[in-house]
């Protein structure tokens, strides 16, 4: 705790030495040849490390799919684990390039921190967990419960709403790590663990017993969680906007991994402008004429990516829902490229 | 032979820039004026980032509601409570937490600190490994240890283990009955606070007694005495009753009683027994630093074991122990930030946690947060200054 609190004060201090503003990501990050990507401390699924320290998960694959259209390569990323409380200094103070860290998109956050939140990778709710054994259905049962939760969150505040709007009480038991939240939760600390549901999904995977637990019904908060940028470098908030579209008009264009190479020769105009073939979007960005090819080639499109690390086939075992494309009942939605 | 006249003379003054009054003074304002343009670089340069970053910055967000819960406060704080509230909930809760660490760690370190230099064997070699081992495990592994293996340990909710004067302990900490003195309790409160006040007179006129005249007076007994009995008197005459509100076990919790949180518990028990182990070599260390002789005279002028130790003894060696002791008193106000890394919500985790968070006020909140630090600090170190001075050897 205390090294994170030293780390935190010199970001702090960071912040108060850099004497010019951030003008030029972009060149920044093509002068030391990697991208900086702030991270979770490891939430399967959207981002967390493997035993030999390869991060993987959607919100890794959005560093991943900047870096191939920044270096056509999507290896060039390093990784930052944050914690909640560290992720705004960390990117304010210029240590990451990009916060690609289950971040809740609010109003507050958004126009009063020097920040921009890029988009929604991942449209989300907060759910409750309890244990099974103790036969509650419904988060109207909770009054009086003690709830575990990860400090500095939207989570924290969403929870005394919820109870207040409910005429319940709670009591809030509150860590600065999520790895503690977890474990005061599994040795009985609390009745309920409360995050964002997918979250929820995701620490449930990694439980001795998962079927022991169960995610009640309710969503008390709406928690769309994207990627987010500094203020002040607008090119470089288009490139993590248009990086993100790319993902998706891949997907609904039907464009894949597999086939991306195939699909170079397709007579679809949309396409031709997507990978390049036809006009130039890549280079008013700072890119190269290929970027959202290179994107797909090395990452696919959105809905692989979420196939492979959050979908219903993987152990947390999430449906598309709101995630899906616009036009299969979701609200994934990419303005025009053109 | 002429004597030789000396003349005395004034030496040479030395140019103005030679006099060494003057150039004292130049480097102290040289200096000074660096530092304060240093400060002013600092702030300012802070302030353009701050306005490049587009960031709000002040103070005002002290005065907007807070809208998250705290687990364990002294007063009741709620979402609706501000955010200034929610700093004293932190500020509050880390003096708690420092004050009974104090304590009970001053109490434990002296004992285990004449322990170690006990002539019995077993006691002085378990004194040396408790030392020993305490001393050299990081205070943060020894804070998870007796939080998540001392909560794993504990029954859950429904098996709560039922103590004595119907006291529960479980998971959820442990939970003791309230408490409810009516009115006339009043009248036991004076009555202690005036047993008290004449028992602090009756040890002060048997010390003078006891110099004027070598006659003991046994202070303790009747002292004892006179607090009990004069407290128990006033208890019966005046009516006064006591009620208890028991804890009782709901759906998920017990409501009523006084609950201690098992966070509050495992600080302050990993506090105690860690800075325990530093006053205990403090005072081990100014034990030894009275030489061997002091406690020979002693014995020559014939004072008992216990008068040797008090009037002697400790005496001297108080004066090598009170200023590490104050740097153990610092240290266990600095260490108890740790709590945030167990879910104490003191300062760190309340206001420079959470707070910080919600509003993005990252300097504003932090510097308050060291101003408190560095309040308790300077504090705590003018009480034991104060203390130092009135124990210091006085020349003559």
């Amino acid at each position: 705790m205390s090294k994170k609190i030293i780390s935190f004060a010199l970001a702090a201090t960071l912040g108060l030495t850099a004497t010019t503003a951030y003008a030029d990501i972009l060149s920044d990050v093509k002068a030391k040849g990697y991208l900086q990507c702030g991270v979770t401390g490891g939430v399967a699924g959207f981002s967390a490390p493997d035993s030999s320290n390869n991060w993987s998960g959607l919100e890794v694959d959005f560093c991943r799919a900047m870096a191939a259209a920044i270096f056509n390569d999507s290896e060039k990323v390093r990784y930052t684990p944050l914690t909640s409380q560290e992720r705004f200094t960390a990117l304010s103070a210029g240590e990451i390039d990009i916060l690609s860290r289950t971040t809740t998109w609010t109003m507050s956050r958004d126009t009063q921190l020097g920040i921009n939140f890029v988009g929604t990778m991942f449209y989300d709710g907060q759910g409750f967990m309890v244990r099974k054994a103790d036969g509650i259905a419904s988060a109207k049962d909770l009054s009086g419960a003690a709830i575990c939760i990860e400090s500095g969150t939207t989570t924290e505040l969403n929870a005394a709403d919820y109870f207040a709007a409910n005429g319940m009480e709670f009591n809030a038991v509150v860590f600065v790590d999520q790895d503690e939240v977890v474990k005061a939760y599994e040795d009985g600390r609390c009745d309920v663990y409360t995050t964002d549901s997918s979250a929820l999904a995701s620490e449930r995977s990694k439980f001795a017993n998962p079927d022991d637990h169960l995610i009640l019904p309710e969503i008390i908060s709406k928690e769309p969680l994207g990627p987010v940028v500094r203020q002040g470098d607008d090119l470089w908030f288009n490139i993590a906007r248009w990086t993100y579209f790319a993902l998706l008009e891949a997907e609904e264009l039907g464009v894949t991994q597999a086939n991306v190479d195939e699909q170079l020769g397709s007579d679809n105009p949309a396409i031709k402008r997507l990978l390049g073939v036809e006009g130039d979007f890549g280079t008013p960005i700072g890119l190269t004429k290929d970027w959202a090819y290179q994107i797909v080639k090395h990452i696919g499109n959105y809905g692989e990516s979420y196939e492979r690390h959050v979908g219903p086939s993987t152990p947390i075992g999430l449906a598309r829902g709101l995630n899906a494309l616009w036009r299969d009942g979701g609200i994934q939605y990419s303005p025009p490229i053109r | 032979m002429a004597a030789i006249e000396t003349e005395r003379q004034e030496p040479p003054r030395p140019a103005f820039y030679n006099d060494p009054v003057v150039r004292g003074l130049f480097y102290q304002f040289v200096v000074g004026a660096l530092v304060i343009a240093f400060i002013f670089w600092i702030v300012q340069n802070a302030a353009v980032n701050l306005a490049a970053q587009n960031k709000t910055t002040g103070f005002d967000f002290l005065w907007k509601t807070a809208g998250f819960g705290i687990s364990f406060s002294l007063f009741p704080f709620d979402r609706t409570s501000f955010y200034w509230e929610a700093f004293l909930v932190g500020l509050t809760n880390t003096l708690l937490v420092a004050v009974i660490g104090v304590i009970l760690a001053t109490l434990l370190g002296f004992t285990i600190g004449i322990a170690r230099l006990s002539s019995n064997w077993i006691i002085a070699r378990l004194a040396t490994v408790y030392i020993e081992t305490i001393r050299n495990i990081p205070l943060l592994l020894q804070l998870f240890f007796w939080y998540f293996a001392v909560l794993k340990a504990m029954p859950a909710v429904r098996d709560s283990l039922a103590l004595p004067f119907d006291m529960f302990i479980n998971q959820r900490g442990l939970y003791v009955p309230k408490p409810l003195p009516d009115e006339q309790f009043f009248w036991v409160y004076i009555a202690l606070a005036l047993a008290l006040a004449a028992s602090v007179m009756i040890s002060r006129w048997a010390k003078r007694q006891l110099e004027a005249t070598g006659q003991r007076f046994p202070v303790f007994i009747v002292s004892a005495a006179i607090i009990v009995g004069l407290t128990a008197v006033v208890w019966i005459v005046s009516g006064a009753s006591m009620d208890f509100d028991p804890p009782v076990l709901n759906r998920f919790n017990f409501r009523g009683g006084i609950e201690l949180p098992p966070e509050f518990v495992a600080l302050a028990f990993g506090l105690v027994i860690y800075t325990a182990a530093f006053i205990a070599e403090t005072v081990r260390g100014g034990i030894l630093a009275v030489s061997h002789g002091q406690t020979e005279a002693a014995q020559s002028l014939g004072l008992k074991d216990g008068d040797r130790l008090r009037l002697v003894i400790v005496p001297q060696a108080m004066r090598v122990i009170i200023p590490p002791l104050t740097s153990q008193y610092l240290n266990l106000t600095k260490n108890s930030s740790l709590g945030a890394a167990i879910g104490y919500p003191e300062l760190v985790n309340v206001f420079t946690g959470t707070t910080l968070n919600q509003t993005g006020r990252a300097i504003e909140v932090i510097a308050l947060t060291m101003a408190v630090y560095l309040t308790f600090s300077l504090t705590t170190s003018a009480v034991m200054n104060w203390y130092n001075a009135r124990v210091a050897l006085v020349e003559r």
